[in-house]
């Protein structure tokens, strides 16, 4: 037995020895290394390898310690975070709970942010620095989501940082963090090049040096794995997963991710809907929509099995919710819902429409895994029940801005959740309110006030147990009413080449701490 | 000459402003930037924080006259995307287009010239039917399938070349240049051949129907009759006077693909302008739209030009005149 481990642990150390470089490819493209400027996956994971949190998320989207040890809610309207001590900036600036209070006056000031950070320290109403090591947020009434908020906020230096620009940022000079790695040199829309941070206060990286090249073209960072330039890519094609499987020189990392992919229904007009015509094509006086019979014979009518195997080459799982199992307020027992074309003639018939109607779906076809695909196959599902359905995929740039002026009957579109129940609910159900903040992506108009005064009490609801039964309570309610039609939750695929292994997210982020050197070979 | 010039020159700033009119309400049409751009869990005060920030409140013509009056003082606009000027963007990445864009007319002059030539001397020889027939080729098969294929054969089962990016660099003239390096050569051999093989293909058809055609002349007939080596009717009476349609097309063709090799340089990671554009495009970043192609039609304007000129180089009886 010994002998075995003192050959596991010498195959580990020649493992390590070999591979002191990662070169990984990612397929989205990283546009700006200021952590405040745009707030886009692909430069979110770029900062998670250079920059700390207060509070980091794991793998599984769980939130443990970062930068901050511990956090509680010592008042109903404050939160207390203890601070790590001893973390130094790249640099060797100290960190301090002043340079958290100067890192969150920042997030709103960056100049010509397309997409900022600001909403999540809008709560805020007063920051109180204790001492070096403890810092209170007061917040605008009781504010449960707070720690999960400051899991996306990423923490500068007052000294180093003061009047940084994002270009400074871009060119590297202020590229400057707590994280597992420093940059070396960044070349825009090509590559990152980073070193190991020795002083990491967290577990150390695998790797001394690290490439991260942006291959946005799917064949391209593929032929780049199989060249063997690349160790590790992300955003693997649904079309290589079969080969891939059975390739000995590639592994797979795969987990079920948080986004949905789902389907959006008109509720917002009770009159004639744009897409939607009778069989002969004449407009129809009410928005047949309106009528729940007539959303869940739409819901009943989809082979959801039949997508996730078939068109999504088993990279999607059913989706009868919103968000996955282990996030919080998961909804138990609710499966997705099974693939039922007569149920769905019968309520079809029980709503007024026994000879179906026409409708055209939409979508947007260079965004998702194989979006154009899916809302071909559910045009064909829904035509079998009776409901004869047009399909019409475009380019994102325009289906987004139609689709968020409500132009559409049905489109299909996804959302990547914060791993709580309360996320879908105040962004795609909740009524569209400037001043709740909420519904911002609800491009149905869907509309329940009592839905919405559940939610207000389920986010001012300090006590986790009770707000995750007001908030299953709630998501059962949005899905017995199909606000949306769930359709399934993709999952997530890095392939690493032998040698190599990925600790996959359910956030999608690809990030050089998480791969290690493969155990044995 | 001059007033030649002049007059150029104006006729290129109204097609500049035209341009720009176009990709502005172009983009417009399309989409709406914030959109694309904002998180989609962005509440409606960071929306409206963020149209103020890029500009996008004010009505369409009056952004346009913003960018107006901001491109006369040459400021192009910064990208919504980046935060950096547009311009810089586009320079940072323009000398990776470059040396493609030259790797691969020199590689269609070196391979595409002899085997012109050649085709067009001995025109019933097997080697020129296979060559004429490989041309069609080129023309025929799609740039994206052939680079991955390029990549396959070499990258991924020989394990000759790298399969993606650009290489290792090195300074001249303070820019840095991967045809420098023997890294950098390796990594931009197989781009250049994908983006060539059109180019090749033209050459050789344009090369080879003009040595046919200048054959049969009278002054090469007379060249001969004189005595002259077979080596100098070529290469001097016969090469100097097919030269015009080939440099004419692959002027041209420089231009395009300087400003359009979109598709090799996504298939090949190759971080240059074209990459830009076409993200940029897909995320509407419209600065980097408008100023990219307000630099292409430069770039065109400046190409004919040098064409024309060249023409007079090559061809005494061509006179440039301010008659157009």
């Amino acid at each position: 037995m010994r002998l075995v481990l003192a050959a596991f642990g010498l195959a580990l150390s020649l493992a390590g020895a070999q591979a002191q470089t990662l070169t990984m490819a990612v397929g989205a493209p990283v546009t700006s290394l200021d952590p405040h400027f745009h707030q886009l996956s692909p430069n979110n994971a770029a900062a998670g390898m250079i920059f700390g949190k207060l509070v980091e998320d794991d793998a599984n989207g769980v939130l443990r310690p970062g930068l901050a040890l511990s956090w509680s809610a010592v008042a109903p309207d404050t939160w207390e975070f203890r601070l790590r001590p001893g973390v130094r900036f790249h640099n060797g600036n100290a960190f301090t709970a002043d340079d958290v209070a100067f890192t969150f006056a920042r997030i709103p000031q960056v100049p010509n942010s397309p997409s900022s950070f600001a909403g999540f320290v809008r709560p805020i109403i007063r920051i109180e620095v204790v001492d070096p090591l403890t810092i209170r947020f007061i917040t605008n009434g009781p504010y449960p989501l707070l720690p999960m908020d400051l899991s996306n906020l990423y923490i500068l230096d007052r000294e180093t940082h003061a009047n940084a620009t994002t270009e400074q940022f871009n060119s590297g000079a202020m590229a400057i963090g707590t994280g597992p790695f420093r940059l070396v040199r960044h070349a825009n829309g090509d590559r990152i090049e980073l070193e190991r941070n020795d002083g990491y206060h967290g577990e150390a990286p695998a790797f001394a040096r690290v490439v991260y090249r942006m291959i946005t073209n799917d064949s391209a960072r593929m032929a780049a794995l199989l060249a063997g330039d690349v160790d590790v890519i992300d955003q693997v094609p649904t079309a290589d997963l079969a080969r891939l499987r059975s390739d000995a020189r590639v592994s797979l990392s795969e987990i079920m991710g948080l986004r949905i992919i789902f389907l959006g229904l008109d509720h917002g007009r009770t009159d004639a809907s744009p897409f939607i015509t009778d069989n002969e094509g004449r407009p129809i006086a009410r928005n047949p929509l309106k009528d729940v019979r007539v959303r869940r014979a739409l819901s009943m009518a989809i082979d959801r099995n039949a997508i996730t195997s078939r068109v999504m080459e088993g990279s999607a799982t059913p989706a009868g919710q919103y968000l996955p199992p282990g996030t919080f307020a998961y909804v138990p027992d609710l499966a997705a819902q099974p693939h039922d074309p007569e149920g769905a003639r019968r309520l079809l018939a029980e709503a007024g429409f026994p000879q179906g109607f026409r409708i055209t779906l939409h979508g947007p076809n260079d965004r998702y895994p194989n979006d154009s695909r899916i809302i071909q196959a559910i045009g064909q599902m829904w035509t079998r029940v009776g409901i004869r359905t047009t399909v019409e995929a475009q380019t994102w740039s325009t289906f987004i801005g139609r689709a968020a002026r409500a132009e559409f009957s049905s489109f299909l579109v996804g959302w990547g959740n914060n791993p709580d129940g309360s996320h879908p609910l105040r962004n795609l159900i909740a009524c569209p309110s400037p001043e709740r903040g909420w519904g911002n992506s609800n491009r149905g108009r869907y509309c329940n006030e009592a839905l919405d005064q559940g939610l207000m009490a389920a986010m001012r609801e300090l006590d986790n147990g009770a707000r995750a039964a007001q908030l299953i309570a709630l998501q059962r309610l949005a899905l017995e009413d199909l606000a949306i039609i769930p359709l399934h939750n993709q999952t997530n695929i890095w392939a690493s080449r032998r040698g190599f292994t990925v600790t996959p997210r359910v956030d999608e982020l690809s990030m050089a701490q998480s791969v290690r050197p493969a155990a044995g070979r | 000459m001059a007033l030649y010039l002049l007059r150029r020159l104006m006729q290129s700033g109204f097609v500049l402003v035209a341009m720009s009119l176009l990709v502005f309400l172009g983009v417009y049409a399309v989409g709406d930037p914030i959109e694309i751009l904002i998180s989609p869990d962005a509440d409606q005060i960071e929306k409206e924080r963020a149209i103020r920030a890029l500009g996008l409140d004010l009505p369409l013509w009056q952004q346009y006259l913003v960018f107006v009056g901001k491109a006369l003082q040459g400021d192009l606009g910064r990208s919504f995307v980046f935060n950096e000027p547009a311009i810089q963007l586009i320079l940072q990445r323009m000398p990776a287009t470059l040396e493609l864009a030259f790797g691969s007319m020199f590689l269609s002059i070196l391979i595409g010239l002899p085997l012109g030539l050649y085709a067009g001397l001995r025109p019933n020889r097997a080697l020129s039917k296979g060559i004429m027939a490989g041309s069609i080729l080129g023309f025929s098969l799609p740039t994206f399938w052939v680079g991955l294929m390029l990549i396959m054969v070499f990258a991924v089962q020989l394990g000759w070349l790298p399969s993606t990016g650009r290489g290792d660099t090195a300074l001249l003239f303070g820019i840095p240049w991967s045809f420098l390096t023997l890294d950098g050569l390796s990594h931009i051999l197989l781009p250049a051949i994908n983006l060539s093989l059109f180019k090749i293909s033209l050459v050789i058809r344009l090369t080879r129907a003009g040595v046919r055609e200048t054959m049969l002349m009278d002054y090469v007939k007379f060249a001969r009759a004189k005595g002259l080596s077979p080596f100098r009717v070529t290469f001097v009476h016969v090469f100097k006077n097919i030269m015009i349609p080939v440099v004419t097309v692959v002027g041209l063709e420089l231009g395009g693909t300087i400003a359009f090799s979109v598709v090799t340089e996504s298939v090949f990671a190759w971080p240059g302008m074209g990459k830009l554009i076409i993200d940029s495009i897909n995320v509407l970043d419209r600065p980097v739209i408008v100023a990219y192609l307000m630099m292409i039609v430069l770039m065109f304007i400046i190409i004919n030009l040098a064409v024309d000129i060249l023409y007079t180089v090559l061809d005494p009886r061509v006179r440039l005149e301010a008659k157009a």
